[in-house]
């Protein structure tokens, strides 16, 4: 029988119900009786609530509550000794104001107009207390964090850099980026009876969402059951279970009543994460030949006073490249600002965009290509651990994204090549990040006419996880794709874990790859062979055979030691090609290749679309993205589509996205390492030193905006 | 000091003053006697009356072929008339301020946000969305080209991505790539699907040559 095979470029198999409206979304279940919930914002930065007016509100044609730190139903979770403590930002528990736009009031209504405008009526009084949002000024009070795996990292030298023959010493700036995914944050809620709570809501995990819910409100996780079948985008900002969602279930209990609560655009800049602002300095000292002697990397990132945002921005010095010497050095930075959360590629992209910038700066010190300088630091294993590699295609990345670029057309000199009256460059961005696996399992059931499917509460952001779980059923069952669905997206689904980390396709792909393993070693002895046979057997008779109406299976997957005997990362390369227009400081990346070492790849068509989207991302990073913030008010001055410029279409050029496909040996069965992070990773500093290599001028704060490009000399 | 009105009270002006009088004149009757939850609902029974008789306008529009006639508040986008009212969930929201285009949707033919419409000004037109395209079980062509090309991710924007595509290549945008991705701008998609999506544009244009 012919199969569909991994590798194989299949069609989404959602993808009908994407393209005619049919894929329903969070906040898209019609569920009876439904209300919404509209909260209500602080207009103060920091301090505290002294009084409320809800009269107006409350009397406000079709309301059915109004929800204030006065008068709100304790949540168990929220309250000082609870079992299972809520971390973060607990809204209506207590008078605390920590951000500007931290809800104070939820109003619940009829209607989403009643609610939206019953919501504008509410007033509050407040004592205002002295505030602070300015990173730069706040810069020197930056703390290590608590966590153990933050504090300061030394191998061999501290600062060695400093004795080096050729030094780069330079400090790198990142605004503050949203996530913003095109969906709006939004939760249904509703309760059946007092120990039953329903939700709908955007999450990249349903399980994670479960234990967040059920602990805050003291229920059996079983009770609580989250569907988020289709979700639409999130980057890291559904990682976890946010304070309105909690609010949502709140008010569920109070009215009685489902109650759906969306955030706004603009909302969803305090509310749901962002990528935070953040100084890196980098000092790297090399030999002439171009040898490191010593790397170090600082951060400094700012983080909320009520909680502490922490990420792996300086990670990627102590293992990209060989280097007797590196160390680095962490810091956040505690503003009245909403809390982080990791962004697509996270702290790996941060620092990835640091330090791959000043080894191009290194490069041109040394009078060396960049790819050149890459290779004579190339390390085969793992400095940081003293561990081997699972698997590293990095090398064949710089060949073949250099080929496809037309790295022989860059200029060594910056700024000596033209087209026309546009100046061009090319430039080279690397990164890293982290494969991992974790504990999954998968439900199968083979039904008599030869049909499978398939459970596991995982989710599926955009990256196509239902497609490619199917390839990977396909290929171990040896059927074909259209005889196998891939259900995800409900907690009362086998455990699987949060969609962050690029660790979808290697957990469940692996959970996927054995219950299938699983049935048909099943399948042989009741067919009364052995189980290992391979022999080709057609499922469906077996089953009418035995009368069976039904062959159920549950297999758990998971890791051995694989991660302590070896570094198992996916490695990238990026490549861009960029014109910069010398009057006007416009950039235009006319070519961007992407090539990645991420295992194998399950899904070819999904796999470079996914690649592709990466790189826009990073487009966004580096060209035309950040989060503006008024210090005077501690607001975002541009919390819309309009001012907050994520790529539009004609931001964006055609992308190539080339993979090595070589299954890792170790991660897991199928060998693939991950896209999700990697995709994004390296993206800006290749943009950032192909814009260096046209026009000579080094910009190290981004956004590379046209004034930034007129303005540095 | 002069008396402060309604409308600087921040009182409801419009129909606020009817309303607060039969809520509260409904509440002091009742409130002797009858617990909470029940003077609530009264409340809302005399709120929907009101709503219905005062407030409500009357439209009338064809959606995807078929006839509707609603009564809609004023302020009620036609947006969220299709979303919340119609049950045509596939126009998505994504600002709600015309700044993301995922809630492209044709009206009498013409790709407009449905997000800064409201429903009322589009008594006697014909609107066709995203539910609307295929006919039957019959796909789109451009519906198709979208799966062919995987010109989505999380598949949030592509309801108005498609909309204003089918619409592109009746406006005869797409005449060249650049054409083609400066007129279709409007639709964010930040999964950055932009270039497959452009293929799929390409390719129904040129079935069509």
């Amino acid at each position: 029988m012919k199969h569909d095979m991994i590798g194989d470029p299949l069609n989404r198999v959602d993808g009908r119900l994407k393209v005619t409206g049919g894929a329903t979304y969070s906040g898209e279940y019609k569920i009876p009786g439904l209300t919404y919930g509209v909260l209500v914002p602080a207009t103060i930065t920091s301090g505290t609530l002294v009084s409320m007016d809800t009269k107006a509100a409350e009397r406000a044609p079709g309301v059915l509550a109004v929800i204030t730190p006065f008068n709100a139903p304790k949540v168990p979770g929220f309250q000082p000794g609870a079992a299972k403590p809520v971390k973060g930002l607990k809204l209506f528990n207590d008078d605390q104001v920590h951000f500007n736009g931290q809800p104070i009031a939820l109003v619940v209504a009829e209607t989403f107009e009643r609610a939206t405008y019953a919501a504008s009526l509410v007033k509050a009084t407040y004592k205002a207390a002295p505030f602070e949002t300015d990173f730069h000024k706040n810069f020197d009070k930056g703390v290590v964090p608590n966590e153990g795996k933050y504090k300061d990292y030394v191998r061999g030298e501290a600062d060695a850099y400093k004795n080096a023959p050729v030094i780069v010493e330079q400090d790198y700036m990142l605004p503050s980026e949203m996530h913003n995914p095109m969906e709006l944050h939004v939760t249904i809620a509703f309760w059946d009876g007092d120990d039953k709570v329903t939700l709908y809501t955007k999450s990249q995990g349903v399980i994670g969402s479960q234990r967040a819910i059920a602990g805050a409100f003291g229920l059996d996780p079983a009770n609580v059951q989250i569907n988020s079948r289709f979700v639409g985008g999130a980057f890291g900002s559904s990682l976890r279970t946010w304070p309105h969602e909690f609010a949502a279930v709140q008010a569920a209990k109070l009215v009685k009543r489902p109650v759906k609560l969306t955030l706004t655009r603009e909302q969803m800049f305090t509310l749901v994460g962002y990528r935070p602002l953040t100084i890196q300095k980098i000092g790297l000292g090399a030999a002439a030949d171009g040898k490191l002697v010593g790397i170090t990397h600082e951060s400094h990132s700012q983080t909320a006073v009520y909680e502490e945002f922490t990420e792996n921005a300086v990670n990627v010095s102590r293992f990209l490249y060989a280097s007797p010497n590196a160390n680095t050095r962490y810091k956040v930075v505690p503003l009245n600002v909403g809390v982080p959360a990791p962004m697509r590629g996270p702290g790996e992209a941060t620092g990835s965009f640091a330090l791959e910038s000043a080894l191009d700066e290194l490069s041109y010190k040394l009078k060396l290509d960049p790819i050149e300088l890459r290779l004579r630091n190339y390390t085969y294993t793992d400095p940081e651990r003293n561990l081997p590699w699972s698997s590293k295609f990095l090398k064949e990345c710089y060949q073949q994204g250099s080929e496809r670029i037309g790295w022989d057309k860059r200029p060594a000199e910056p700024g000596t090549l033209r087209d026309g009256e546009w100046m061009v460059g090319y430039g080279i961005g690397c990164g890293a990040f982290g494969a991992y696996r974790s504990k999954t399992s998968a439900k199968i059931k083979l039904l008599p006419d030869g049909t499978v499917n398939i459970q596991s509460a995982t989710s599926d952001i955009g990256p196509g996880t239902a497609t490619s779980m199917t390839l990977i059923a396909a290929d171990t069952l040896g059927i074909p794709a259209d005889k196998i669905t891939f259900e995800l997206g409900n907690s009362s689904f086998p455990v699987a874990p949060t969609q962050g980390g690029s660790q979808t396709c290697s957990s469940v792909g692996s959970a996927v790859h054995d219950v299938c393993v699983a049935l048909k070693q099943k399948l042989n002895s009741l067919a009364g062979l052995p189980t290992d046979s391979t022999a080709a057997i057609d499922y469906s008779s077996i089953l009418q055979k035995l009368n069976l109406p039904v062959l159920e299976l549950t297999q758990d997957s998971q890791a051995g030691d694989e991660a302590k005997n070896y570094s198992m990362y996916s490695f990238s390369a990026h490549f861009a090609q960029v014109y910069v227009h010398p009057l006007t400081g416009v950039v235009k990346v006319k070519k961007l290749v992407a090539v990645v070492d991420g295992g194998k790849i399950v899904n070819r068509k999904t796999a470079s679309s996914q690649m592709i989207g990466g790189a826009v991302g990073g487009l966004g990073m580096v060209l035309t993205e950040e989060a503006v913030f008024d210090d005077r008010y501690g607001r975002y001055v541009n919390g819309n589509f309009a001012d907050y410029h994520v790529p539009v279409n004609a931001d964006v050029p055609d992308i190539e996205a080339i993979f090595i496909d070589k299954p890792d040996p170790i991660i897991n069965p199928v060998g693939s390492k991950g896209l999700g992070e990697i995709s994004l990773i390296g993206v800006a500093a290749a943009v950032a030193n192909a814009v260096y290599n046209a026009t000579g001028k080094r910009i190290r704060e981004l956004p590379i905006t046209p004034d930034k490009i007129l303005t540095t000399t | 000091m002069s008396k402060k009105t309604n409308q600087e009270k921040g009182e409801p002006l419009l129909g606020g003053s009817r309303r607060d009088f039969l809520k509260q004149s409904s509440l002091l009757s009742a409130m002797a006697l009858t617990p909470g939850p029940v003077i609530k609902a009264a409340e809302e029974q005399w709120d929907e009356k009101i709503a219905d008789v005062f407030e409500k306008v009357q439209v009338n529009l064809e959606v995807n072929g078929v006839m509707h006639s609603v009564k809609v508040e004023p302020r009620v986008t036609l947006l969220d008339l299709l979303r919340e009212e119609l049950n045509l969930t596939g126009s998505k929201k994504g600002c709600d301020r015309g700044q993301c285009g995922a809630c492209t949707v044709h009206v009498n033919g013409v790709r407009i946000n449905s997000c800064l419409s409201l429903a009322v000004t589009n008594t006697g037109k014909k609107i066709t969305t995203i539910e609307g395209l295929a006919t039957n079980d019959q796909l789109h062509p451009m519906q198709e080209a979208f799966i062919k090309h995987d010109g989505f991710q999380c598949g949030y924007c592509t309801s108005g991505q498609i909309m204003s595509a089918v619409a592109l290549v009746k406006e005869g945008r797409t005449q060249s790539r650049e054409q083609i991705s400066e007129f279709m701008s409007g639709n964010i998609c930040r999964c950055g699907a932009y270039s497959n999506i452009v293929k799929a544009i390409q390719e129904v244009k040129n079935s069509q040559l």
